[in-house]
């Protein structure tokens, strides 16, 4: 692909610094990726654990574990975690960090200092939604959406929560603005734009949405904040405002905010496919307008979340026809890369199986979600652990395996060190099949009318409970054990070539880990993404 | 303005090796920036546009109370800093660096004079017990109510807005008296700038929708 970076540098690589201050005032691309992992791991493992514990209480009927108000602090704390800290963030913070600029052949992304902001802001963020755990009158117990007039009224900690989230916002907002800045300015010579890889490509249509989504969810949650320290009244009906207008404008934001955390997770399954396939991506062209078509439409189908709220006819129809129409690029993506798969030379290692149960997970995910796009039927399980099942399916069958998909992909060339193959799929195994018995169930509990959000549930829906609970053991597992596994990996001296899977965008020319400045020149595009032919796997 | 006595530098090449400097990237980012503050005000625009069809008649009697004299005062004030803050610009680019220094600081303290200003605004609604969450607010019709709600929600968040700048503006003074903006690295001011007339565009907004709705 490139032809001036053929060898890896014997440069430095960017762990040679030292000490905790080389990382705290880091305005290197690759380290702030590192930031974000290691913090963004600890989040999700603290999410992780409050699902444990909800699954726990579910267990048996009747109060198993915790009071009914823990339980609603545990559900609103699970939601604001995994979302805020950690799929929306996702891939585009750990991964985009560290490989955009790599692969658009830059040494930095546009805004260094900017980057390094956003991290902070990130963490100010957590840390102050986290303290409203242990400060004011208890945890928040809204939800993570929020909703008014509940979240005007509780005595709970709600007012911190959401400056947190604000702050979260606004380092989501400052990354989308570096991303797309870095990309029309920094890309190398010969790397137009159709010959940028896909992940970028994903990343520049994520971008667009954080930055044009994110201010609406700022103004929202202000809005909340002033609502509860001075009764603006804008959303307090006993004042005159309407609870239906925050519905509204939290989903405008919340809403394209799945396609912030989705689009990133298909970008990477875009460039992990044609590698272990070993050929080039099928209908890369489609792709790339797939994925500003999802970033577009999806901008527009907010609506469908509140089908129950009180909408008129008409625009309840308008968005439930515009609701079908998002689920086109998504498709053309699956097709494209089951069609990548044809005649390829397909080798199943643990990145390519996690992508290969993406795909399946993330189909599942969406064909529940045209369910609820469906007027008549998303009566009927409006507010059930349907709805619970399908942005699981989505957002952790989805994300969720695209980040570990990424992370087993990209860990060589990230740290220079390898993970035990052979435990990463047992993990791999073990999270699928718990997955599917934990949110299989949560679609059939559904169906059955199981509310979410409850604290308790009927005898009949016992078995389900027991079923899911159970999944969720085998899906802790298999979790921890991955992150056991690539903990140890760190840890064991191996050295990694520059190429280990036979991958073909720039990432693959630098040494692993890359060197401080990516590149000692930089590369000159003269093919499109993806050619394979003159490519040979190095030995490892 | 007469024409220029010097050609103004045009795009300027970073001129210290190894340092990278990009001055169409830095301002597609502020432009972006600026989308983003945009849109932040946007949801409070689309909530006084849902509000106002709502209770026409009473945004109409609400509206007539404020001081459209104050109000007037405080457009002609936003309106002269973004001239002057574009003064301030074209001098550094002619090197006279002590006529930008002056002109940044008449926007400083124009947009001083404008928080003044609202400062006595409030002050004299808070006085007559109207602000949110007021008993005496609290007795009047609803549309009323989400009026002052959104009048000092809105001039709020555009207050801290040119407290920012103005701030911002401090900054950029110190920078100047440093020589760290000079005549060919001039970025930080002009992206300065763009927020400052963003800041000054919101209030041309707020102005007719709330002072003129009467």
């Amino acid at each position: 692909m490139s032809t001036a970076a053929e060898s890896p540098t014997s440069e430095p690589s960017f762990y040679e610094r030292k000490g905790i201050a080389s990382w705290l005032l880091t305005t290197d691309h690759k380290r702030i990726g590192i930031l974000y992992l290691g913090s963004m791991m600890t989040f999700f493992l603290v999410g992780m654990t409050f699902g444990v514990f909800m699954r726990l209480e579910q267990l048996t009927m009747g109060p198993t574990i915790m009071k009914p108000t823990t339980y609603n602090a545990l559900f609103t704390l699970h939601g604001v975690m995994m979302i805020f800290l950690f799929v929306i963030p996702g891939l585009s913070a750990v991964f985009g960090n560290f490989f955009l600029p790599i692969m658009i052949g830059a040494k930095d992304v546009a805004f260094p200092r900017l980057n390094l902001l956003s991290w902070y802001l990130f963490m100010s963020g957590a840390a102050v939604s986290l303290s409203s755990l242990f400060t004011g009158s208890g945890p928040p117990d809204t939800g993570w959406s929020f909703y008014v007039p509940y979240s005007l009224r509780t005595r709970t900690n709600v007012t911190m929560a959401v400056f947190g989230v604000f702050l979260i916002g606004f380092s989501s907002i400052i990354t989308g603005l570096n991303f797309i800045t870095t990309m029309h300015r920094l890309r190398t010579k010969g790397m137009n734009w159709m010959r940028m890889p896909l992940f970028p490509w994903a990343l520049y249509a994520t971008a667009w949405v954080q930055v044009l989504a994110t201010p609406i969810l700022g103004i929202t949650l202000l809005l909340v904040m002033l609502e509860r320290l001075f009764h603006l009244g804008i959303f307090d009906p006993s004042i005159g405002g309407d609870p239906i207008l925050y519905q509204h404008l939290f989903w405008t934001y919340s809403h394209p905010a799945v396609y912030i955390m989705i689009l990133p997770a298909m970008g990477a399954i875009s460039e992990i496919i044609p590698t272990f396939a070993h050929r080039t991506i099928f209908g890369y062209k489609a792709i790339v307008l797939s994925s500003m078509g999802i970033a577009a439409i999806g901008s527009l189908v907010w609506a469908h979340h509140m089908f129950t709220s009180g909408m008129s006819e008409v625009a309840i129809v308008v968005f439930s026809l515009l609701t079908f129409l998002v689920a086109i690029p998504s498709a053309i993506k699956v097709f494209n890369w089951v069609a990548t798969l044809y005649k390829g030379s397909v080798e199943l290692r643990s990145p390519m199986l996690f992508a290969l149960a993406f795909i399946f997970l993330f189909s599942i995910g969406g064909l529940t979600g045209l369910f609820q796009g469906a007027l008549a039927i998303n009566v009927h399980i409006h507010d059930t652990y349907f709805i619970v099942g399908h942005f699981h399916y989505v957002m952790f069958g989805g994300t969720g395996f695209a980040f570990f998909a990424a992370l087993h992909y990209w860990y060589p060339k990230m740290f220079g060190r390898m993970y035990s193959e052979r435990t990463a799929i047992v993990a791999f195994v073990l999270i699928f099949i718990g997955f599917n018995l934990l949110y299989f169930t949560f679609l059939v509990l559904g169906l059955q009318g199981m509310p979410r959000r409850y604290y308790d549930h009927l005898p009949r829906f016992h078995t389900g409970h027991i079923w899911a609970t159970i999944g969720s053991w085998i899906m802790v597992a298999g979790l921890l054990l991955m992150v056991i596994n690539l903990v140890r990996g760190l840890f064991r001296k191996t050295t990694i070539p520059a190429n280990p899977w036979g991958g073909v965008t720039l990432e693959w020319t630098v040494s692993s880990p890359p060197p401080t400045e990516n590149f000692d020149v930089l590369p000159v595009i003269s093919e499109p993404a993806y050619t394979f032919n003159p490519v040979t796997k190095e030995p490892a | 303005m007469s024409a220029p006595a010097e050609p103004l530098a045009a795009e300027p090449a970073g001129e210290h090796v190894g340092e990278h400097r990009d001055y169409a990237g830095a301002k597609l980012g502020m432009w972006i920036f600026v989308f983003t503050e945009l849109i932040l005000f946007g949801g409070l625009f689309v909530a006084y546009g849902m509000y106002r069809s709502m209770h026409a008649h009473d945004f109409h009697k609400a509206s007539g109370e404020l001081n459209l004299t104050l109000g007037v005062i405080n457009t002609l004030i936003l309106l002269t800093s973004s001239l002057t803050m574009v003064l301030s610009i074209v001098a550094i680019r002619l090197q006279r660096k002590v006529q930008s220094m002056f002109f940044l600081a008449c926007t400083m303290l124009l947009g001083a004079a404008f928080l003044v200003n609202k400062f006595f605004e409030w002050k004299a609604k808070i006085h007559h017990g109207i602000y949110p969450g007021s008993e005496h607010l609290m007795a009047r019709p609803p549309g009323e109510r989400l009026f002052f709600g959104l009048y000092f929600g809105m001039t709020g968040l555009h207050g801290l807005h040119v407290t920012v700048g103005v701030v911002v503006m401090s900054v950029m003074l110190v920078f100047l008296a440093r020589d760290k903006i000079r005549h060919n690295d001039f970025i930080k001011l002009e992206n300065t700038g763009l927020y400052w007339h963003l800041v000054d565009v919101i209030w041309i907004f707020l102005l007719p929708l709330f002072y003129l709705a009467a």
